[in-house]
This record gives structure tokens, sequence and C-alpha cells, in this order.
């Protein structure tokens, strides 16, 4: 494995084998008293993010020192067109300074793409051939989440497969909805899409999870419910009529919350909109894992690094 | 000079005859005829000879885009593609939305003199859909007999049907870009399965074909000639077809990489296969092609749209659709039409010269090879097969979308009113006459 662009670029083994690697590294570092491990000393690691975020950046930063990688955050605010400087000439840049990954979190979709397919024709000339791993591209995909997302699952419910995992919300424009459908079908899991009409892509009937727009119906249904963030700027959109009507709709509130059986499990990618897309109390609740799928966040991303940089453990 | 001996051509594909050309006119047309003394001989070896090609849409660049293709590039690329007239869209810096840039234009392309370059006279002043441009002037005192604002759809239908209205005194065609720019926001792929899986904004097809409808009404009731740029939607030709049955003065074309290229290609996200309208599906292709043999699609146009690699070697969002078309028009069409036998070589010469020079009124191209009729003439090698690389195209820029891609059909020769204009793969200089 050079790149981690697509939860497509995973079968089921590799995908098994990065969460079991993130698992073991896990158990590394429990109880340690100096939380690093020397797998990655020497190796430089840049994440480049064009777009906010907390969450991630720090994820992959932490996974990375931990891993005793060298580090370097480039704050890449604002398209490459207002920038000056050509997304291109960015990653060459980094390339030719060595870097053997570059994490990228980028507004466009296919962003990644571009640079693994830039890194593998340049790597002569730059004199590296640097690993890029997608840390969420425009509406296309966030791989490093799914895995999370499915390492989380796995503790909690035992097993991926057989499951039955619901994805309520804005599906249309996440990246986290694309990675989660695609990598929990190659997990064996059986996916349920749930979301108003407005806010599911066109050709949805062709991926591999079903479609519902009742979440009062599913629920009782579901091992686990992941609930996406509804952007700010989708509620003027034209897209649903009111965030009092979606919070109605399709809101995780209490009552709802109740609907799901006993070992339910509710996840959320962050951030959330508390009292929007997802009740307080609900978020607070047992029942949610949402902290640790951040906790699992930066074991995932180490085994994603290792796998990448250090070559996959037999 | 303009005599030219053409020794054992096929016209059409047909039997192989001689032609003697005087003074840019075919004069005689006969098996086994002597080369006159002192003239230029073209042995076209038994080859098919079609009449010049003209292509209703390209893109020249010129003036300001210099960096992606000039006047004389484009016009090189045109030669080399078999083309004897081409038709310059306005959306240059500045636009050609008056006479002074279009008469530029139009001159340009003479001093150059590899292809008869025509201006295509912006609608709307500055592409901006609100106020129309000085179209009688640009047609009175810059022959412009077409106008688009391609790249840019007039999108408000009074605009839209004060331009036909217009449009219908001066005898001129307006030719639209159909695409509802509200259906099309932040737009970036065929609205569909690749583009949902990709994350790619949808350009859905509706956005074309509700276009194609309004345009179709609002021609009949003013009584204009309306052609439609770039049908890409299976749904538009039902459009078609139907406004032709009512009686309704529409043409269409059809680009190339319509009628090959399916959307399946962008999970690459390489955008030299961007363009607008975008690639979709395959059974769109099959649609457009089946269009083009039944004539509800007249005519093929490239489209050709070349742009510098900086404003390709990006990533997907910020790149600027289009694609390089000229000198892989004829290899593209013959594949995709004439090898399953869904077009002869008349039909081949109907859809891209005849009909084309029709809707655009000019006298002189598409027209039979006969004896009396002008020599604007192409010779095909049908049975070579070439590979296409963009850096050895004519053009500026090397956005082409058939990188690697082995076409048959290899233009041998292209002659411009009995002047040769490229032979053997290589463009014929032209002395200033």
């Amino acid at each position: 494995m050079k790149h981690l662009l697509s939860v497509t670029d995973l079968d089921a083994a590799t995908a098994t084998a990065l969460l079991d690697t993130s698992d073991r590294l896990r158990q590394a570092l429990l109880g340690r008293e100096v939380r690093k491990l020397p797998t990655l000393r020497g190796r430089t690691v840049i994440t480049m993010f064009y777009e906010d975020s907390t969450r991630t950046r720090v994820s992959f930063e932490i996974a990375g020192k931990w891993m005793s990688a060298d580090t370097v955050n480039v704050s890449a605010k604002g398209s490459s067109v207002s920038k000056g400087e050509s997304l291109r000439d960015t990653s060459l840049t980094l390339s030719a300074m060595g870097a053997d990954c570059v994490i990228v979190r980028h507004p466009a979709s296919g962003a990644a793409h571009r640079l693994a397919s830039w890194s593998d024709k340049d790597h002569t000339a730059t004199g590296t051939h640097t690993s890029i791993v997608n840390a969420g591209d425009g509406t296309h995909e966030h791989p490093t989440q799914a895995l999370l997302d499915a390492a989380t699952l796995r503790d909690r419910l035992g097993s991926v497969a057989g499951r039955r995992i619901g994805i309520v919300g804005d599906v249309l424009h996440s990246r986290v909805a694309r990675s989660n459908v695609f990598l929990l079908a190659t997990l064996g899991a059986e996916v349920v899409l749930i979301a108003p009409p407005t806010l599911l892509p066109v050709g949805v009937a062709e991926w591999p999870c079903r479609v519902s727009h009742e979440i009062d119906a599913e629920l009782p249904g579901l091992d686990a419910v992941m609930m996406l963030r509804v952007q700010a700027e989708r509620m003027t959109g034209g897209f649903f009529p009111s965030s009092r009507e979606y919070a109605i709709a399709y809101g995780l509130n209490d009552t709802r919350a109740a609907m799901l059986p006993e070992h339910g499990v509710v996840l959320h990618p962050g951030p959330m909109v508390r009292g929007m897309e997802i009740a307080p109390s609900v978020a607070d609740s047992a029942r949610a894992a949402i902290l640790a799928q951040v906790r699992n966040g930066v074991h995932v991303r180490m085994a994603v690094l290792y796998h990448l940089l250090a070559g996959a453990p037999e | 000079m303009t005599d030219l001996f053409i020794r054992n051509a096929r016209p059409y594909g047909g039997d192989a005859v001689d032609l003697v050309v005087r003074d840019g006119v075919i004069t005689e047309i006969g098996a086994g005829l002597e080369a006159p003394e002192g003239v230029e001989t073209l042995d076209a070896e038994g080859r098919v000879l079609l009449p010049g090609l003209v292509d209703l849409h390209v893109h020249l660049r010129e003036p300001g885009g210099e960096e992606s293709e000039t006047i004389e590039t484009g016009s090189r690329a045109a030669a080399l593609g078999g083309f004897t007239a081409v038709f310059a869209m306005p959306n240059t810096n500045p636009v050609a939305d008056t006479d002074v840039v279009t008469a530029h234009v139009r001159r340009r392309g003479a001093e150059v003199g590899l292809v008869d370059v025509h201006p295509v006279g912006a609608v709307t002043v500055g592409l901006e859909g609100e106020r129309l441009a000085e179209l009688g002037t640009m047609a009175s005192a810059a022959g412009v007999q077409m106008f688009s604002d391609d790249g840019h759809c007039v999108n408000d239908p009074l605009v839209m049907r004060r331009a036909l209205e217009y449009a219908s005194a001066l005898d001129v065609v307006i030719a639209q870009h159909a695409e509802d720019h509200r259906l099309t926001q932040g737009a970036q792929a065929n609205e569909g399965v690749v583009a949902s899986r990709l994350g790619l904004a949808g350009w859905p097809a509706t956005a074309e074909e509700t276009i194609v409808a309004r345009d179709c009404a609002l021609a009949r009731e003013a009584g204009a000639r309306l052609h439609v740029c770039h049908v890409s939607s299976a749904r538009t030709v039902d459009v078609l077809r139907s406004a032709k049955a009512a009686g309704v003065s529409v043409s269409a074309e059809v680009t190339p990489h319509h009628l090959l290229l399916t959307d399946a290609a962008l999970t690459s996200y390489d955008p030299v296969n961007k363009v607008n309208p975008p690639l979709r599906t395959a059974a769109d292709t099959q649609a457009m092609r089946a269009a083009l043999a039944e004539g509800v699609i007249d005519v093929v146009a490239t489209d050709h749209a070349p742009h510098a690699s900086q404003y390709k070697d990006t990533e997907w969002q910020v790149a600027k659709p289009g694609m390089l078309g000229l000198q892989t028009a004829l290899s593209v069409v013959v594949h995709t039409m004439v090898e399953p036998g869904l077009l002869d070589w008349h039909g081949v010469a109907r859809v891209m010269s005849e009909r084309p020079a029709e809707i655009a009124g000019l006298p002189d191209q598409g027209r039979p090879i006969a004896v009396g009729e002008p020599a604007n003439l192409a010779v095909v090698d049908a049975d070579e097969p070439w590979t296409v690389r963009g850096a050895a195209l004519a053009s500026r820029a090397s956005n082409t979308p058939y990188e690697g891609m082995r076409l048959p059909a290899v233009v041998v020769a292209t002659v411009l009113r009995g002047r040769l204009t490229a032979r053997d793969g290589r463009v014929v200089e032209q002395v200033a006459s």
C-alpha cells in the first residue's frame, strides 16, 4: 500500500489488518508511562490542511508523534488559486524536502488522488516517493474516519460483519458517509442510509446499501446509528425547509434513542450540532461512542502510517 | 499557387479518379487524366477524398488566451485535421462582442491563411446574458453569420427571445450553449452514479433538455434559426426530434468526445476529461451516435478547447473545462460512426462538411466534389491507425483526452481553394499572396 486515497483501495483483508494493527498499537501503548513507539523514527510526516480541522489534524499529528515520526503541520488555508501556488507545486516542494508522507485535507474532491498521481510521476525528480493519505477531500472520502468508525463498532459490537448500521443525514455532501458506506459494506455490514431525497446523491441506488426516509421505522433494527453533521450552509440551500423540520424529522432525540435495541450504539463523526441532528442528552449518554471514536482515531491513524511507511506487519 | 493535380483519389470512398484544379476550382474529374504541365501533383494513392471539413465550434483563444492557443496554432491544427473552415467562439478577452474584435479574428485567420476562420459573435455584451450585443453591426461590418454566448447559456428567457427575434431579420443563426445555470450551480461532472461516488457536484442532463425545449418554442414563435451546441444527453435528442417534426428551424451538433467518451473516465480525477457539457454515460454516447446517423443531430463540431497545462494540471474542481479536438475529430467519427456502419463516407461528408456549411451559410464550403466547385478537400487514409500524443499535436496546449489511444484514419492532405495546407502530417507553410 503506497497511498490511502479511498476506502475502495482496501479489500476486507487489508482493512481488517489495519484494524488489527490499530488494536495492537493500542495494547502496546496501554499503561506505558512514555507513550512513544520508535517505529517511524527518522520519517517525516507532513499534514497539509486546506480546510479548518481540529480533530483530524491533531489526531494525525499525535499518531505521528507517538510513532516517533517527525511531524510538520502546514496550514494551507484558502484555495491553491488564491494562494498563488498550485497544489502541484506545493506537493513537489514538500516531496523535494523529503516528506515521506503527506496527509492532505482539501475542499476539492479528488485532491488526494491528484497528489498521489504527481508523487508517482515525479518522484525521481523530487527524490522522494511521498505517500499520500487522504484526510478528507471535498465531498468524496475520508477513509481514516471510516476506519476509526469500524474500529469503534468492532469494540462495541464485537464485529462489523452482519451488523446493520444506519447513517442519518446529509449523505449528499458527506465524505464520511461515502467512506463508511463502502468500507462497512466491504467488511460485511448492512448499511441503511436515512435522509430526505434532497440529501441523497443521484445514483445512490447503485451503492451497496439500502435507502430509507423513515428514521423511526429503521431505529429498532439498527445495531448502530451514525448521525451526520448538518452543515449550516445547507440549511439555507433549499435542501430542506427549516432546521426545525429537520430536527423533528431526523434528529436523534431521547425518544428516538430509546427505539434502538439495548446494545444500539450512537456514533457521530463530529463536530456535532447539539440540538440539531443529535440531542445533548443522547450525545452524552452511555450509548454514545463519540469519544471512543476520537480515541480510536489516533490508533487507526498510527496503523495507517505504520502500513504505509513501515510496510504491513507479517 | 491555386492549381493542383490530384491523382488517384476516391471521392467519398467511391471509384478512383484524377482531378484537375485551376484557380482554386475543380475543372476536370476523370480516370486517367494527364497531369497538366507545371502543376503540382498530389498522389492520393487511392485514398478517400472528402470535401474539406467545416467545424462550427472551436476556441482559438486569441485574443487574450495565447498561452493556450493562437489563431495561428489553431489554424495549423485545423489544417492537419482536414478542416478548411472553422468558427471561432467569442469567449476571448476581450470578448468578441463587437465588429472590432470579430473583424480582427477574421483578419488574423486570413493572414495565417491555413483555414477560413469565421468569427462567431457574442449574443450578449460580455457574454453576461443581459444586453444584446451589436448583432447587426457585426453581421454587416464583419460578416458574422453565427452568434453564441458559448461557455455560457443565454439563460434569461426574455433575452433569448429578443435575440432570436432580432436575429431573424438578419438571417443569422443563434447557437445556444444549452445549460440552465440554476440547475448546474457548482457542477463538476455528469450527475449520476460516477459523480456521486466521486463526490463531484452533478450537472444534470435536465439542465440541457429544458433549455433546448424552451429555445425550440422561442425559435418557433420568432421564426428564427436556432442551433444547439454540443448536445450531450439522450433525452435532448427526443426534444430535438419532436421540434424538427413540428417544423422548428433548429439544428444541432455533437462533439467527437460525446460520441466516444463516458464519465467512467473520471475515476482518475485527471481534469483532461473535464469538459462542459460533461462526459455522460455509455447510453448517452450510443444515443448521440444514433441521432447523428438519423440526422436528428445534424453535424459534428469539435468544441476544440485548448488549455495550457497550468489550467489542467490541478485539482479537478479548479481545472478549466475543455479538450482539444481538431486533429482527432475525423478519427473519432470514423471510429464511432464509420466502423460500426452508422455512416458511410457520404455521411461523413454530410455531418462534417456539407451540413455545417449550410447551417452557417457558407457558399463556398461543404460543396460537392464536382467540376465547377471550389477545391476545398481532404484526403484521408482510412486504413491507417495512429496513436494520439498530445505533445505532438499542433495546438499550443496538449489537453487531449485521447492520449495514448489508437484511432483509425489519418488526414494525408488538406486543400483550401486549390492550395495544399497540410500534407503527410505537416503543415504546408503559406507564402503571403
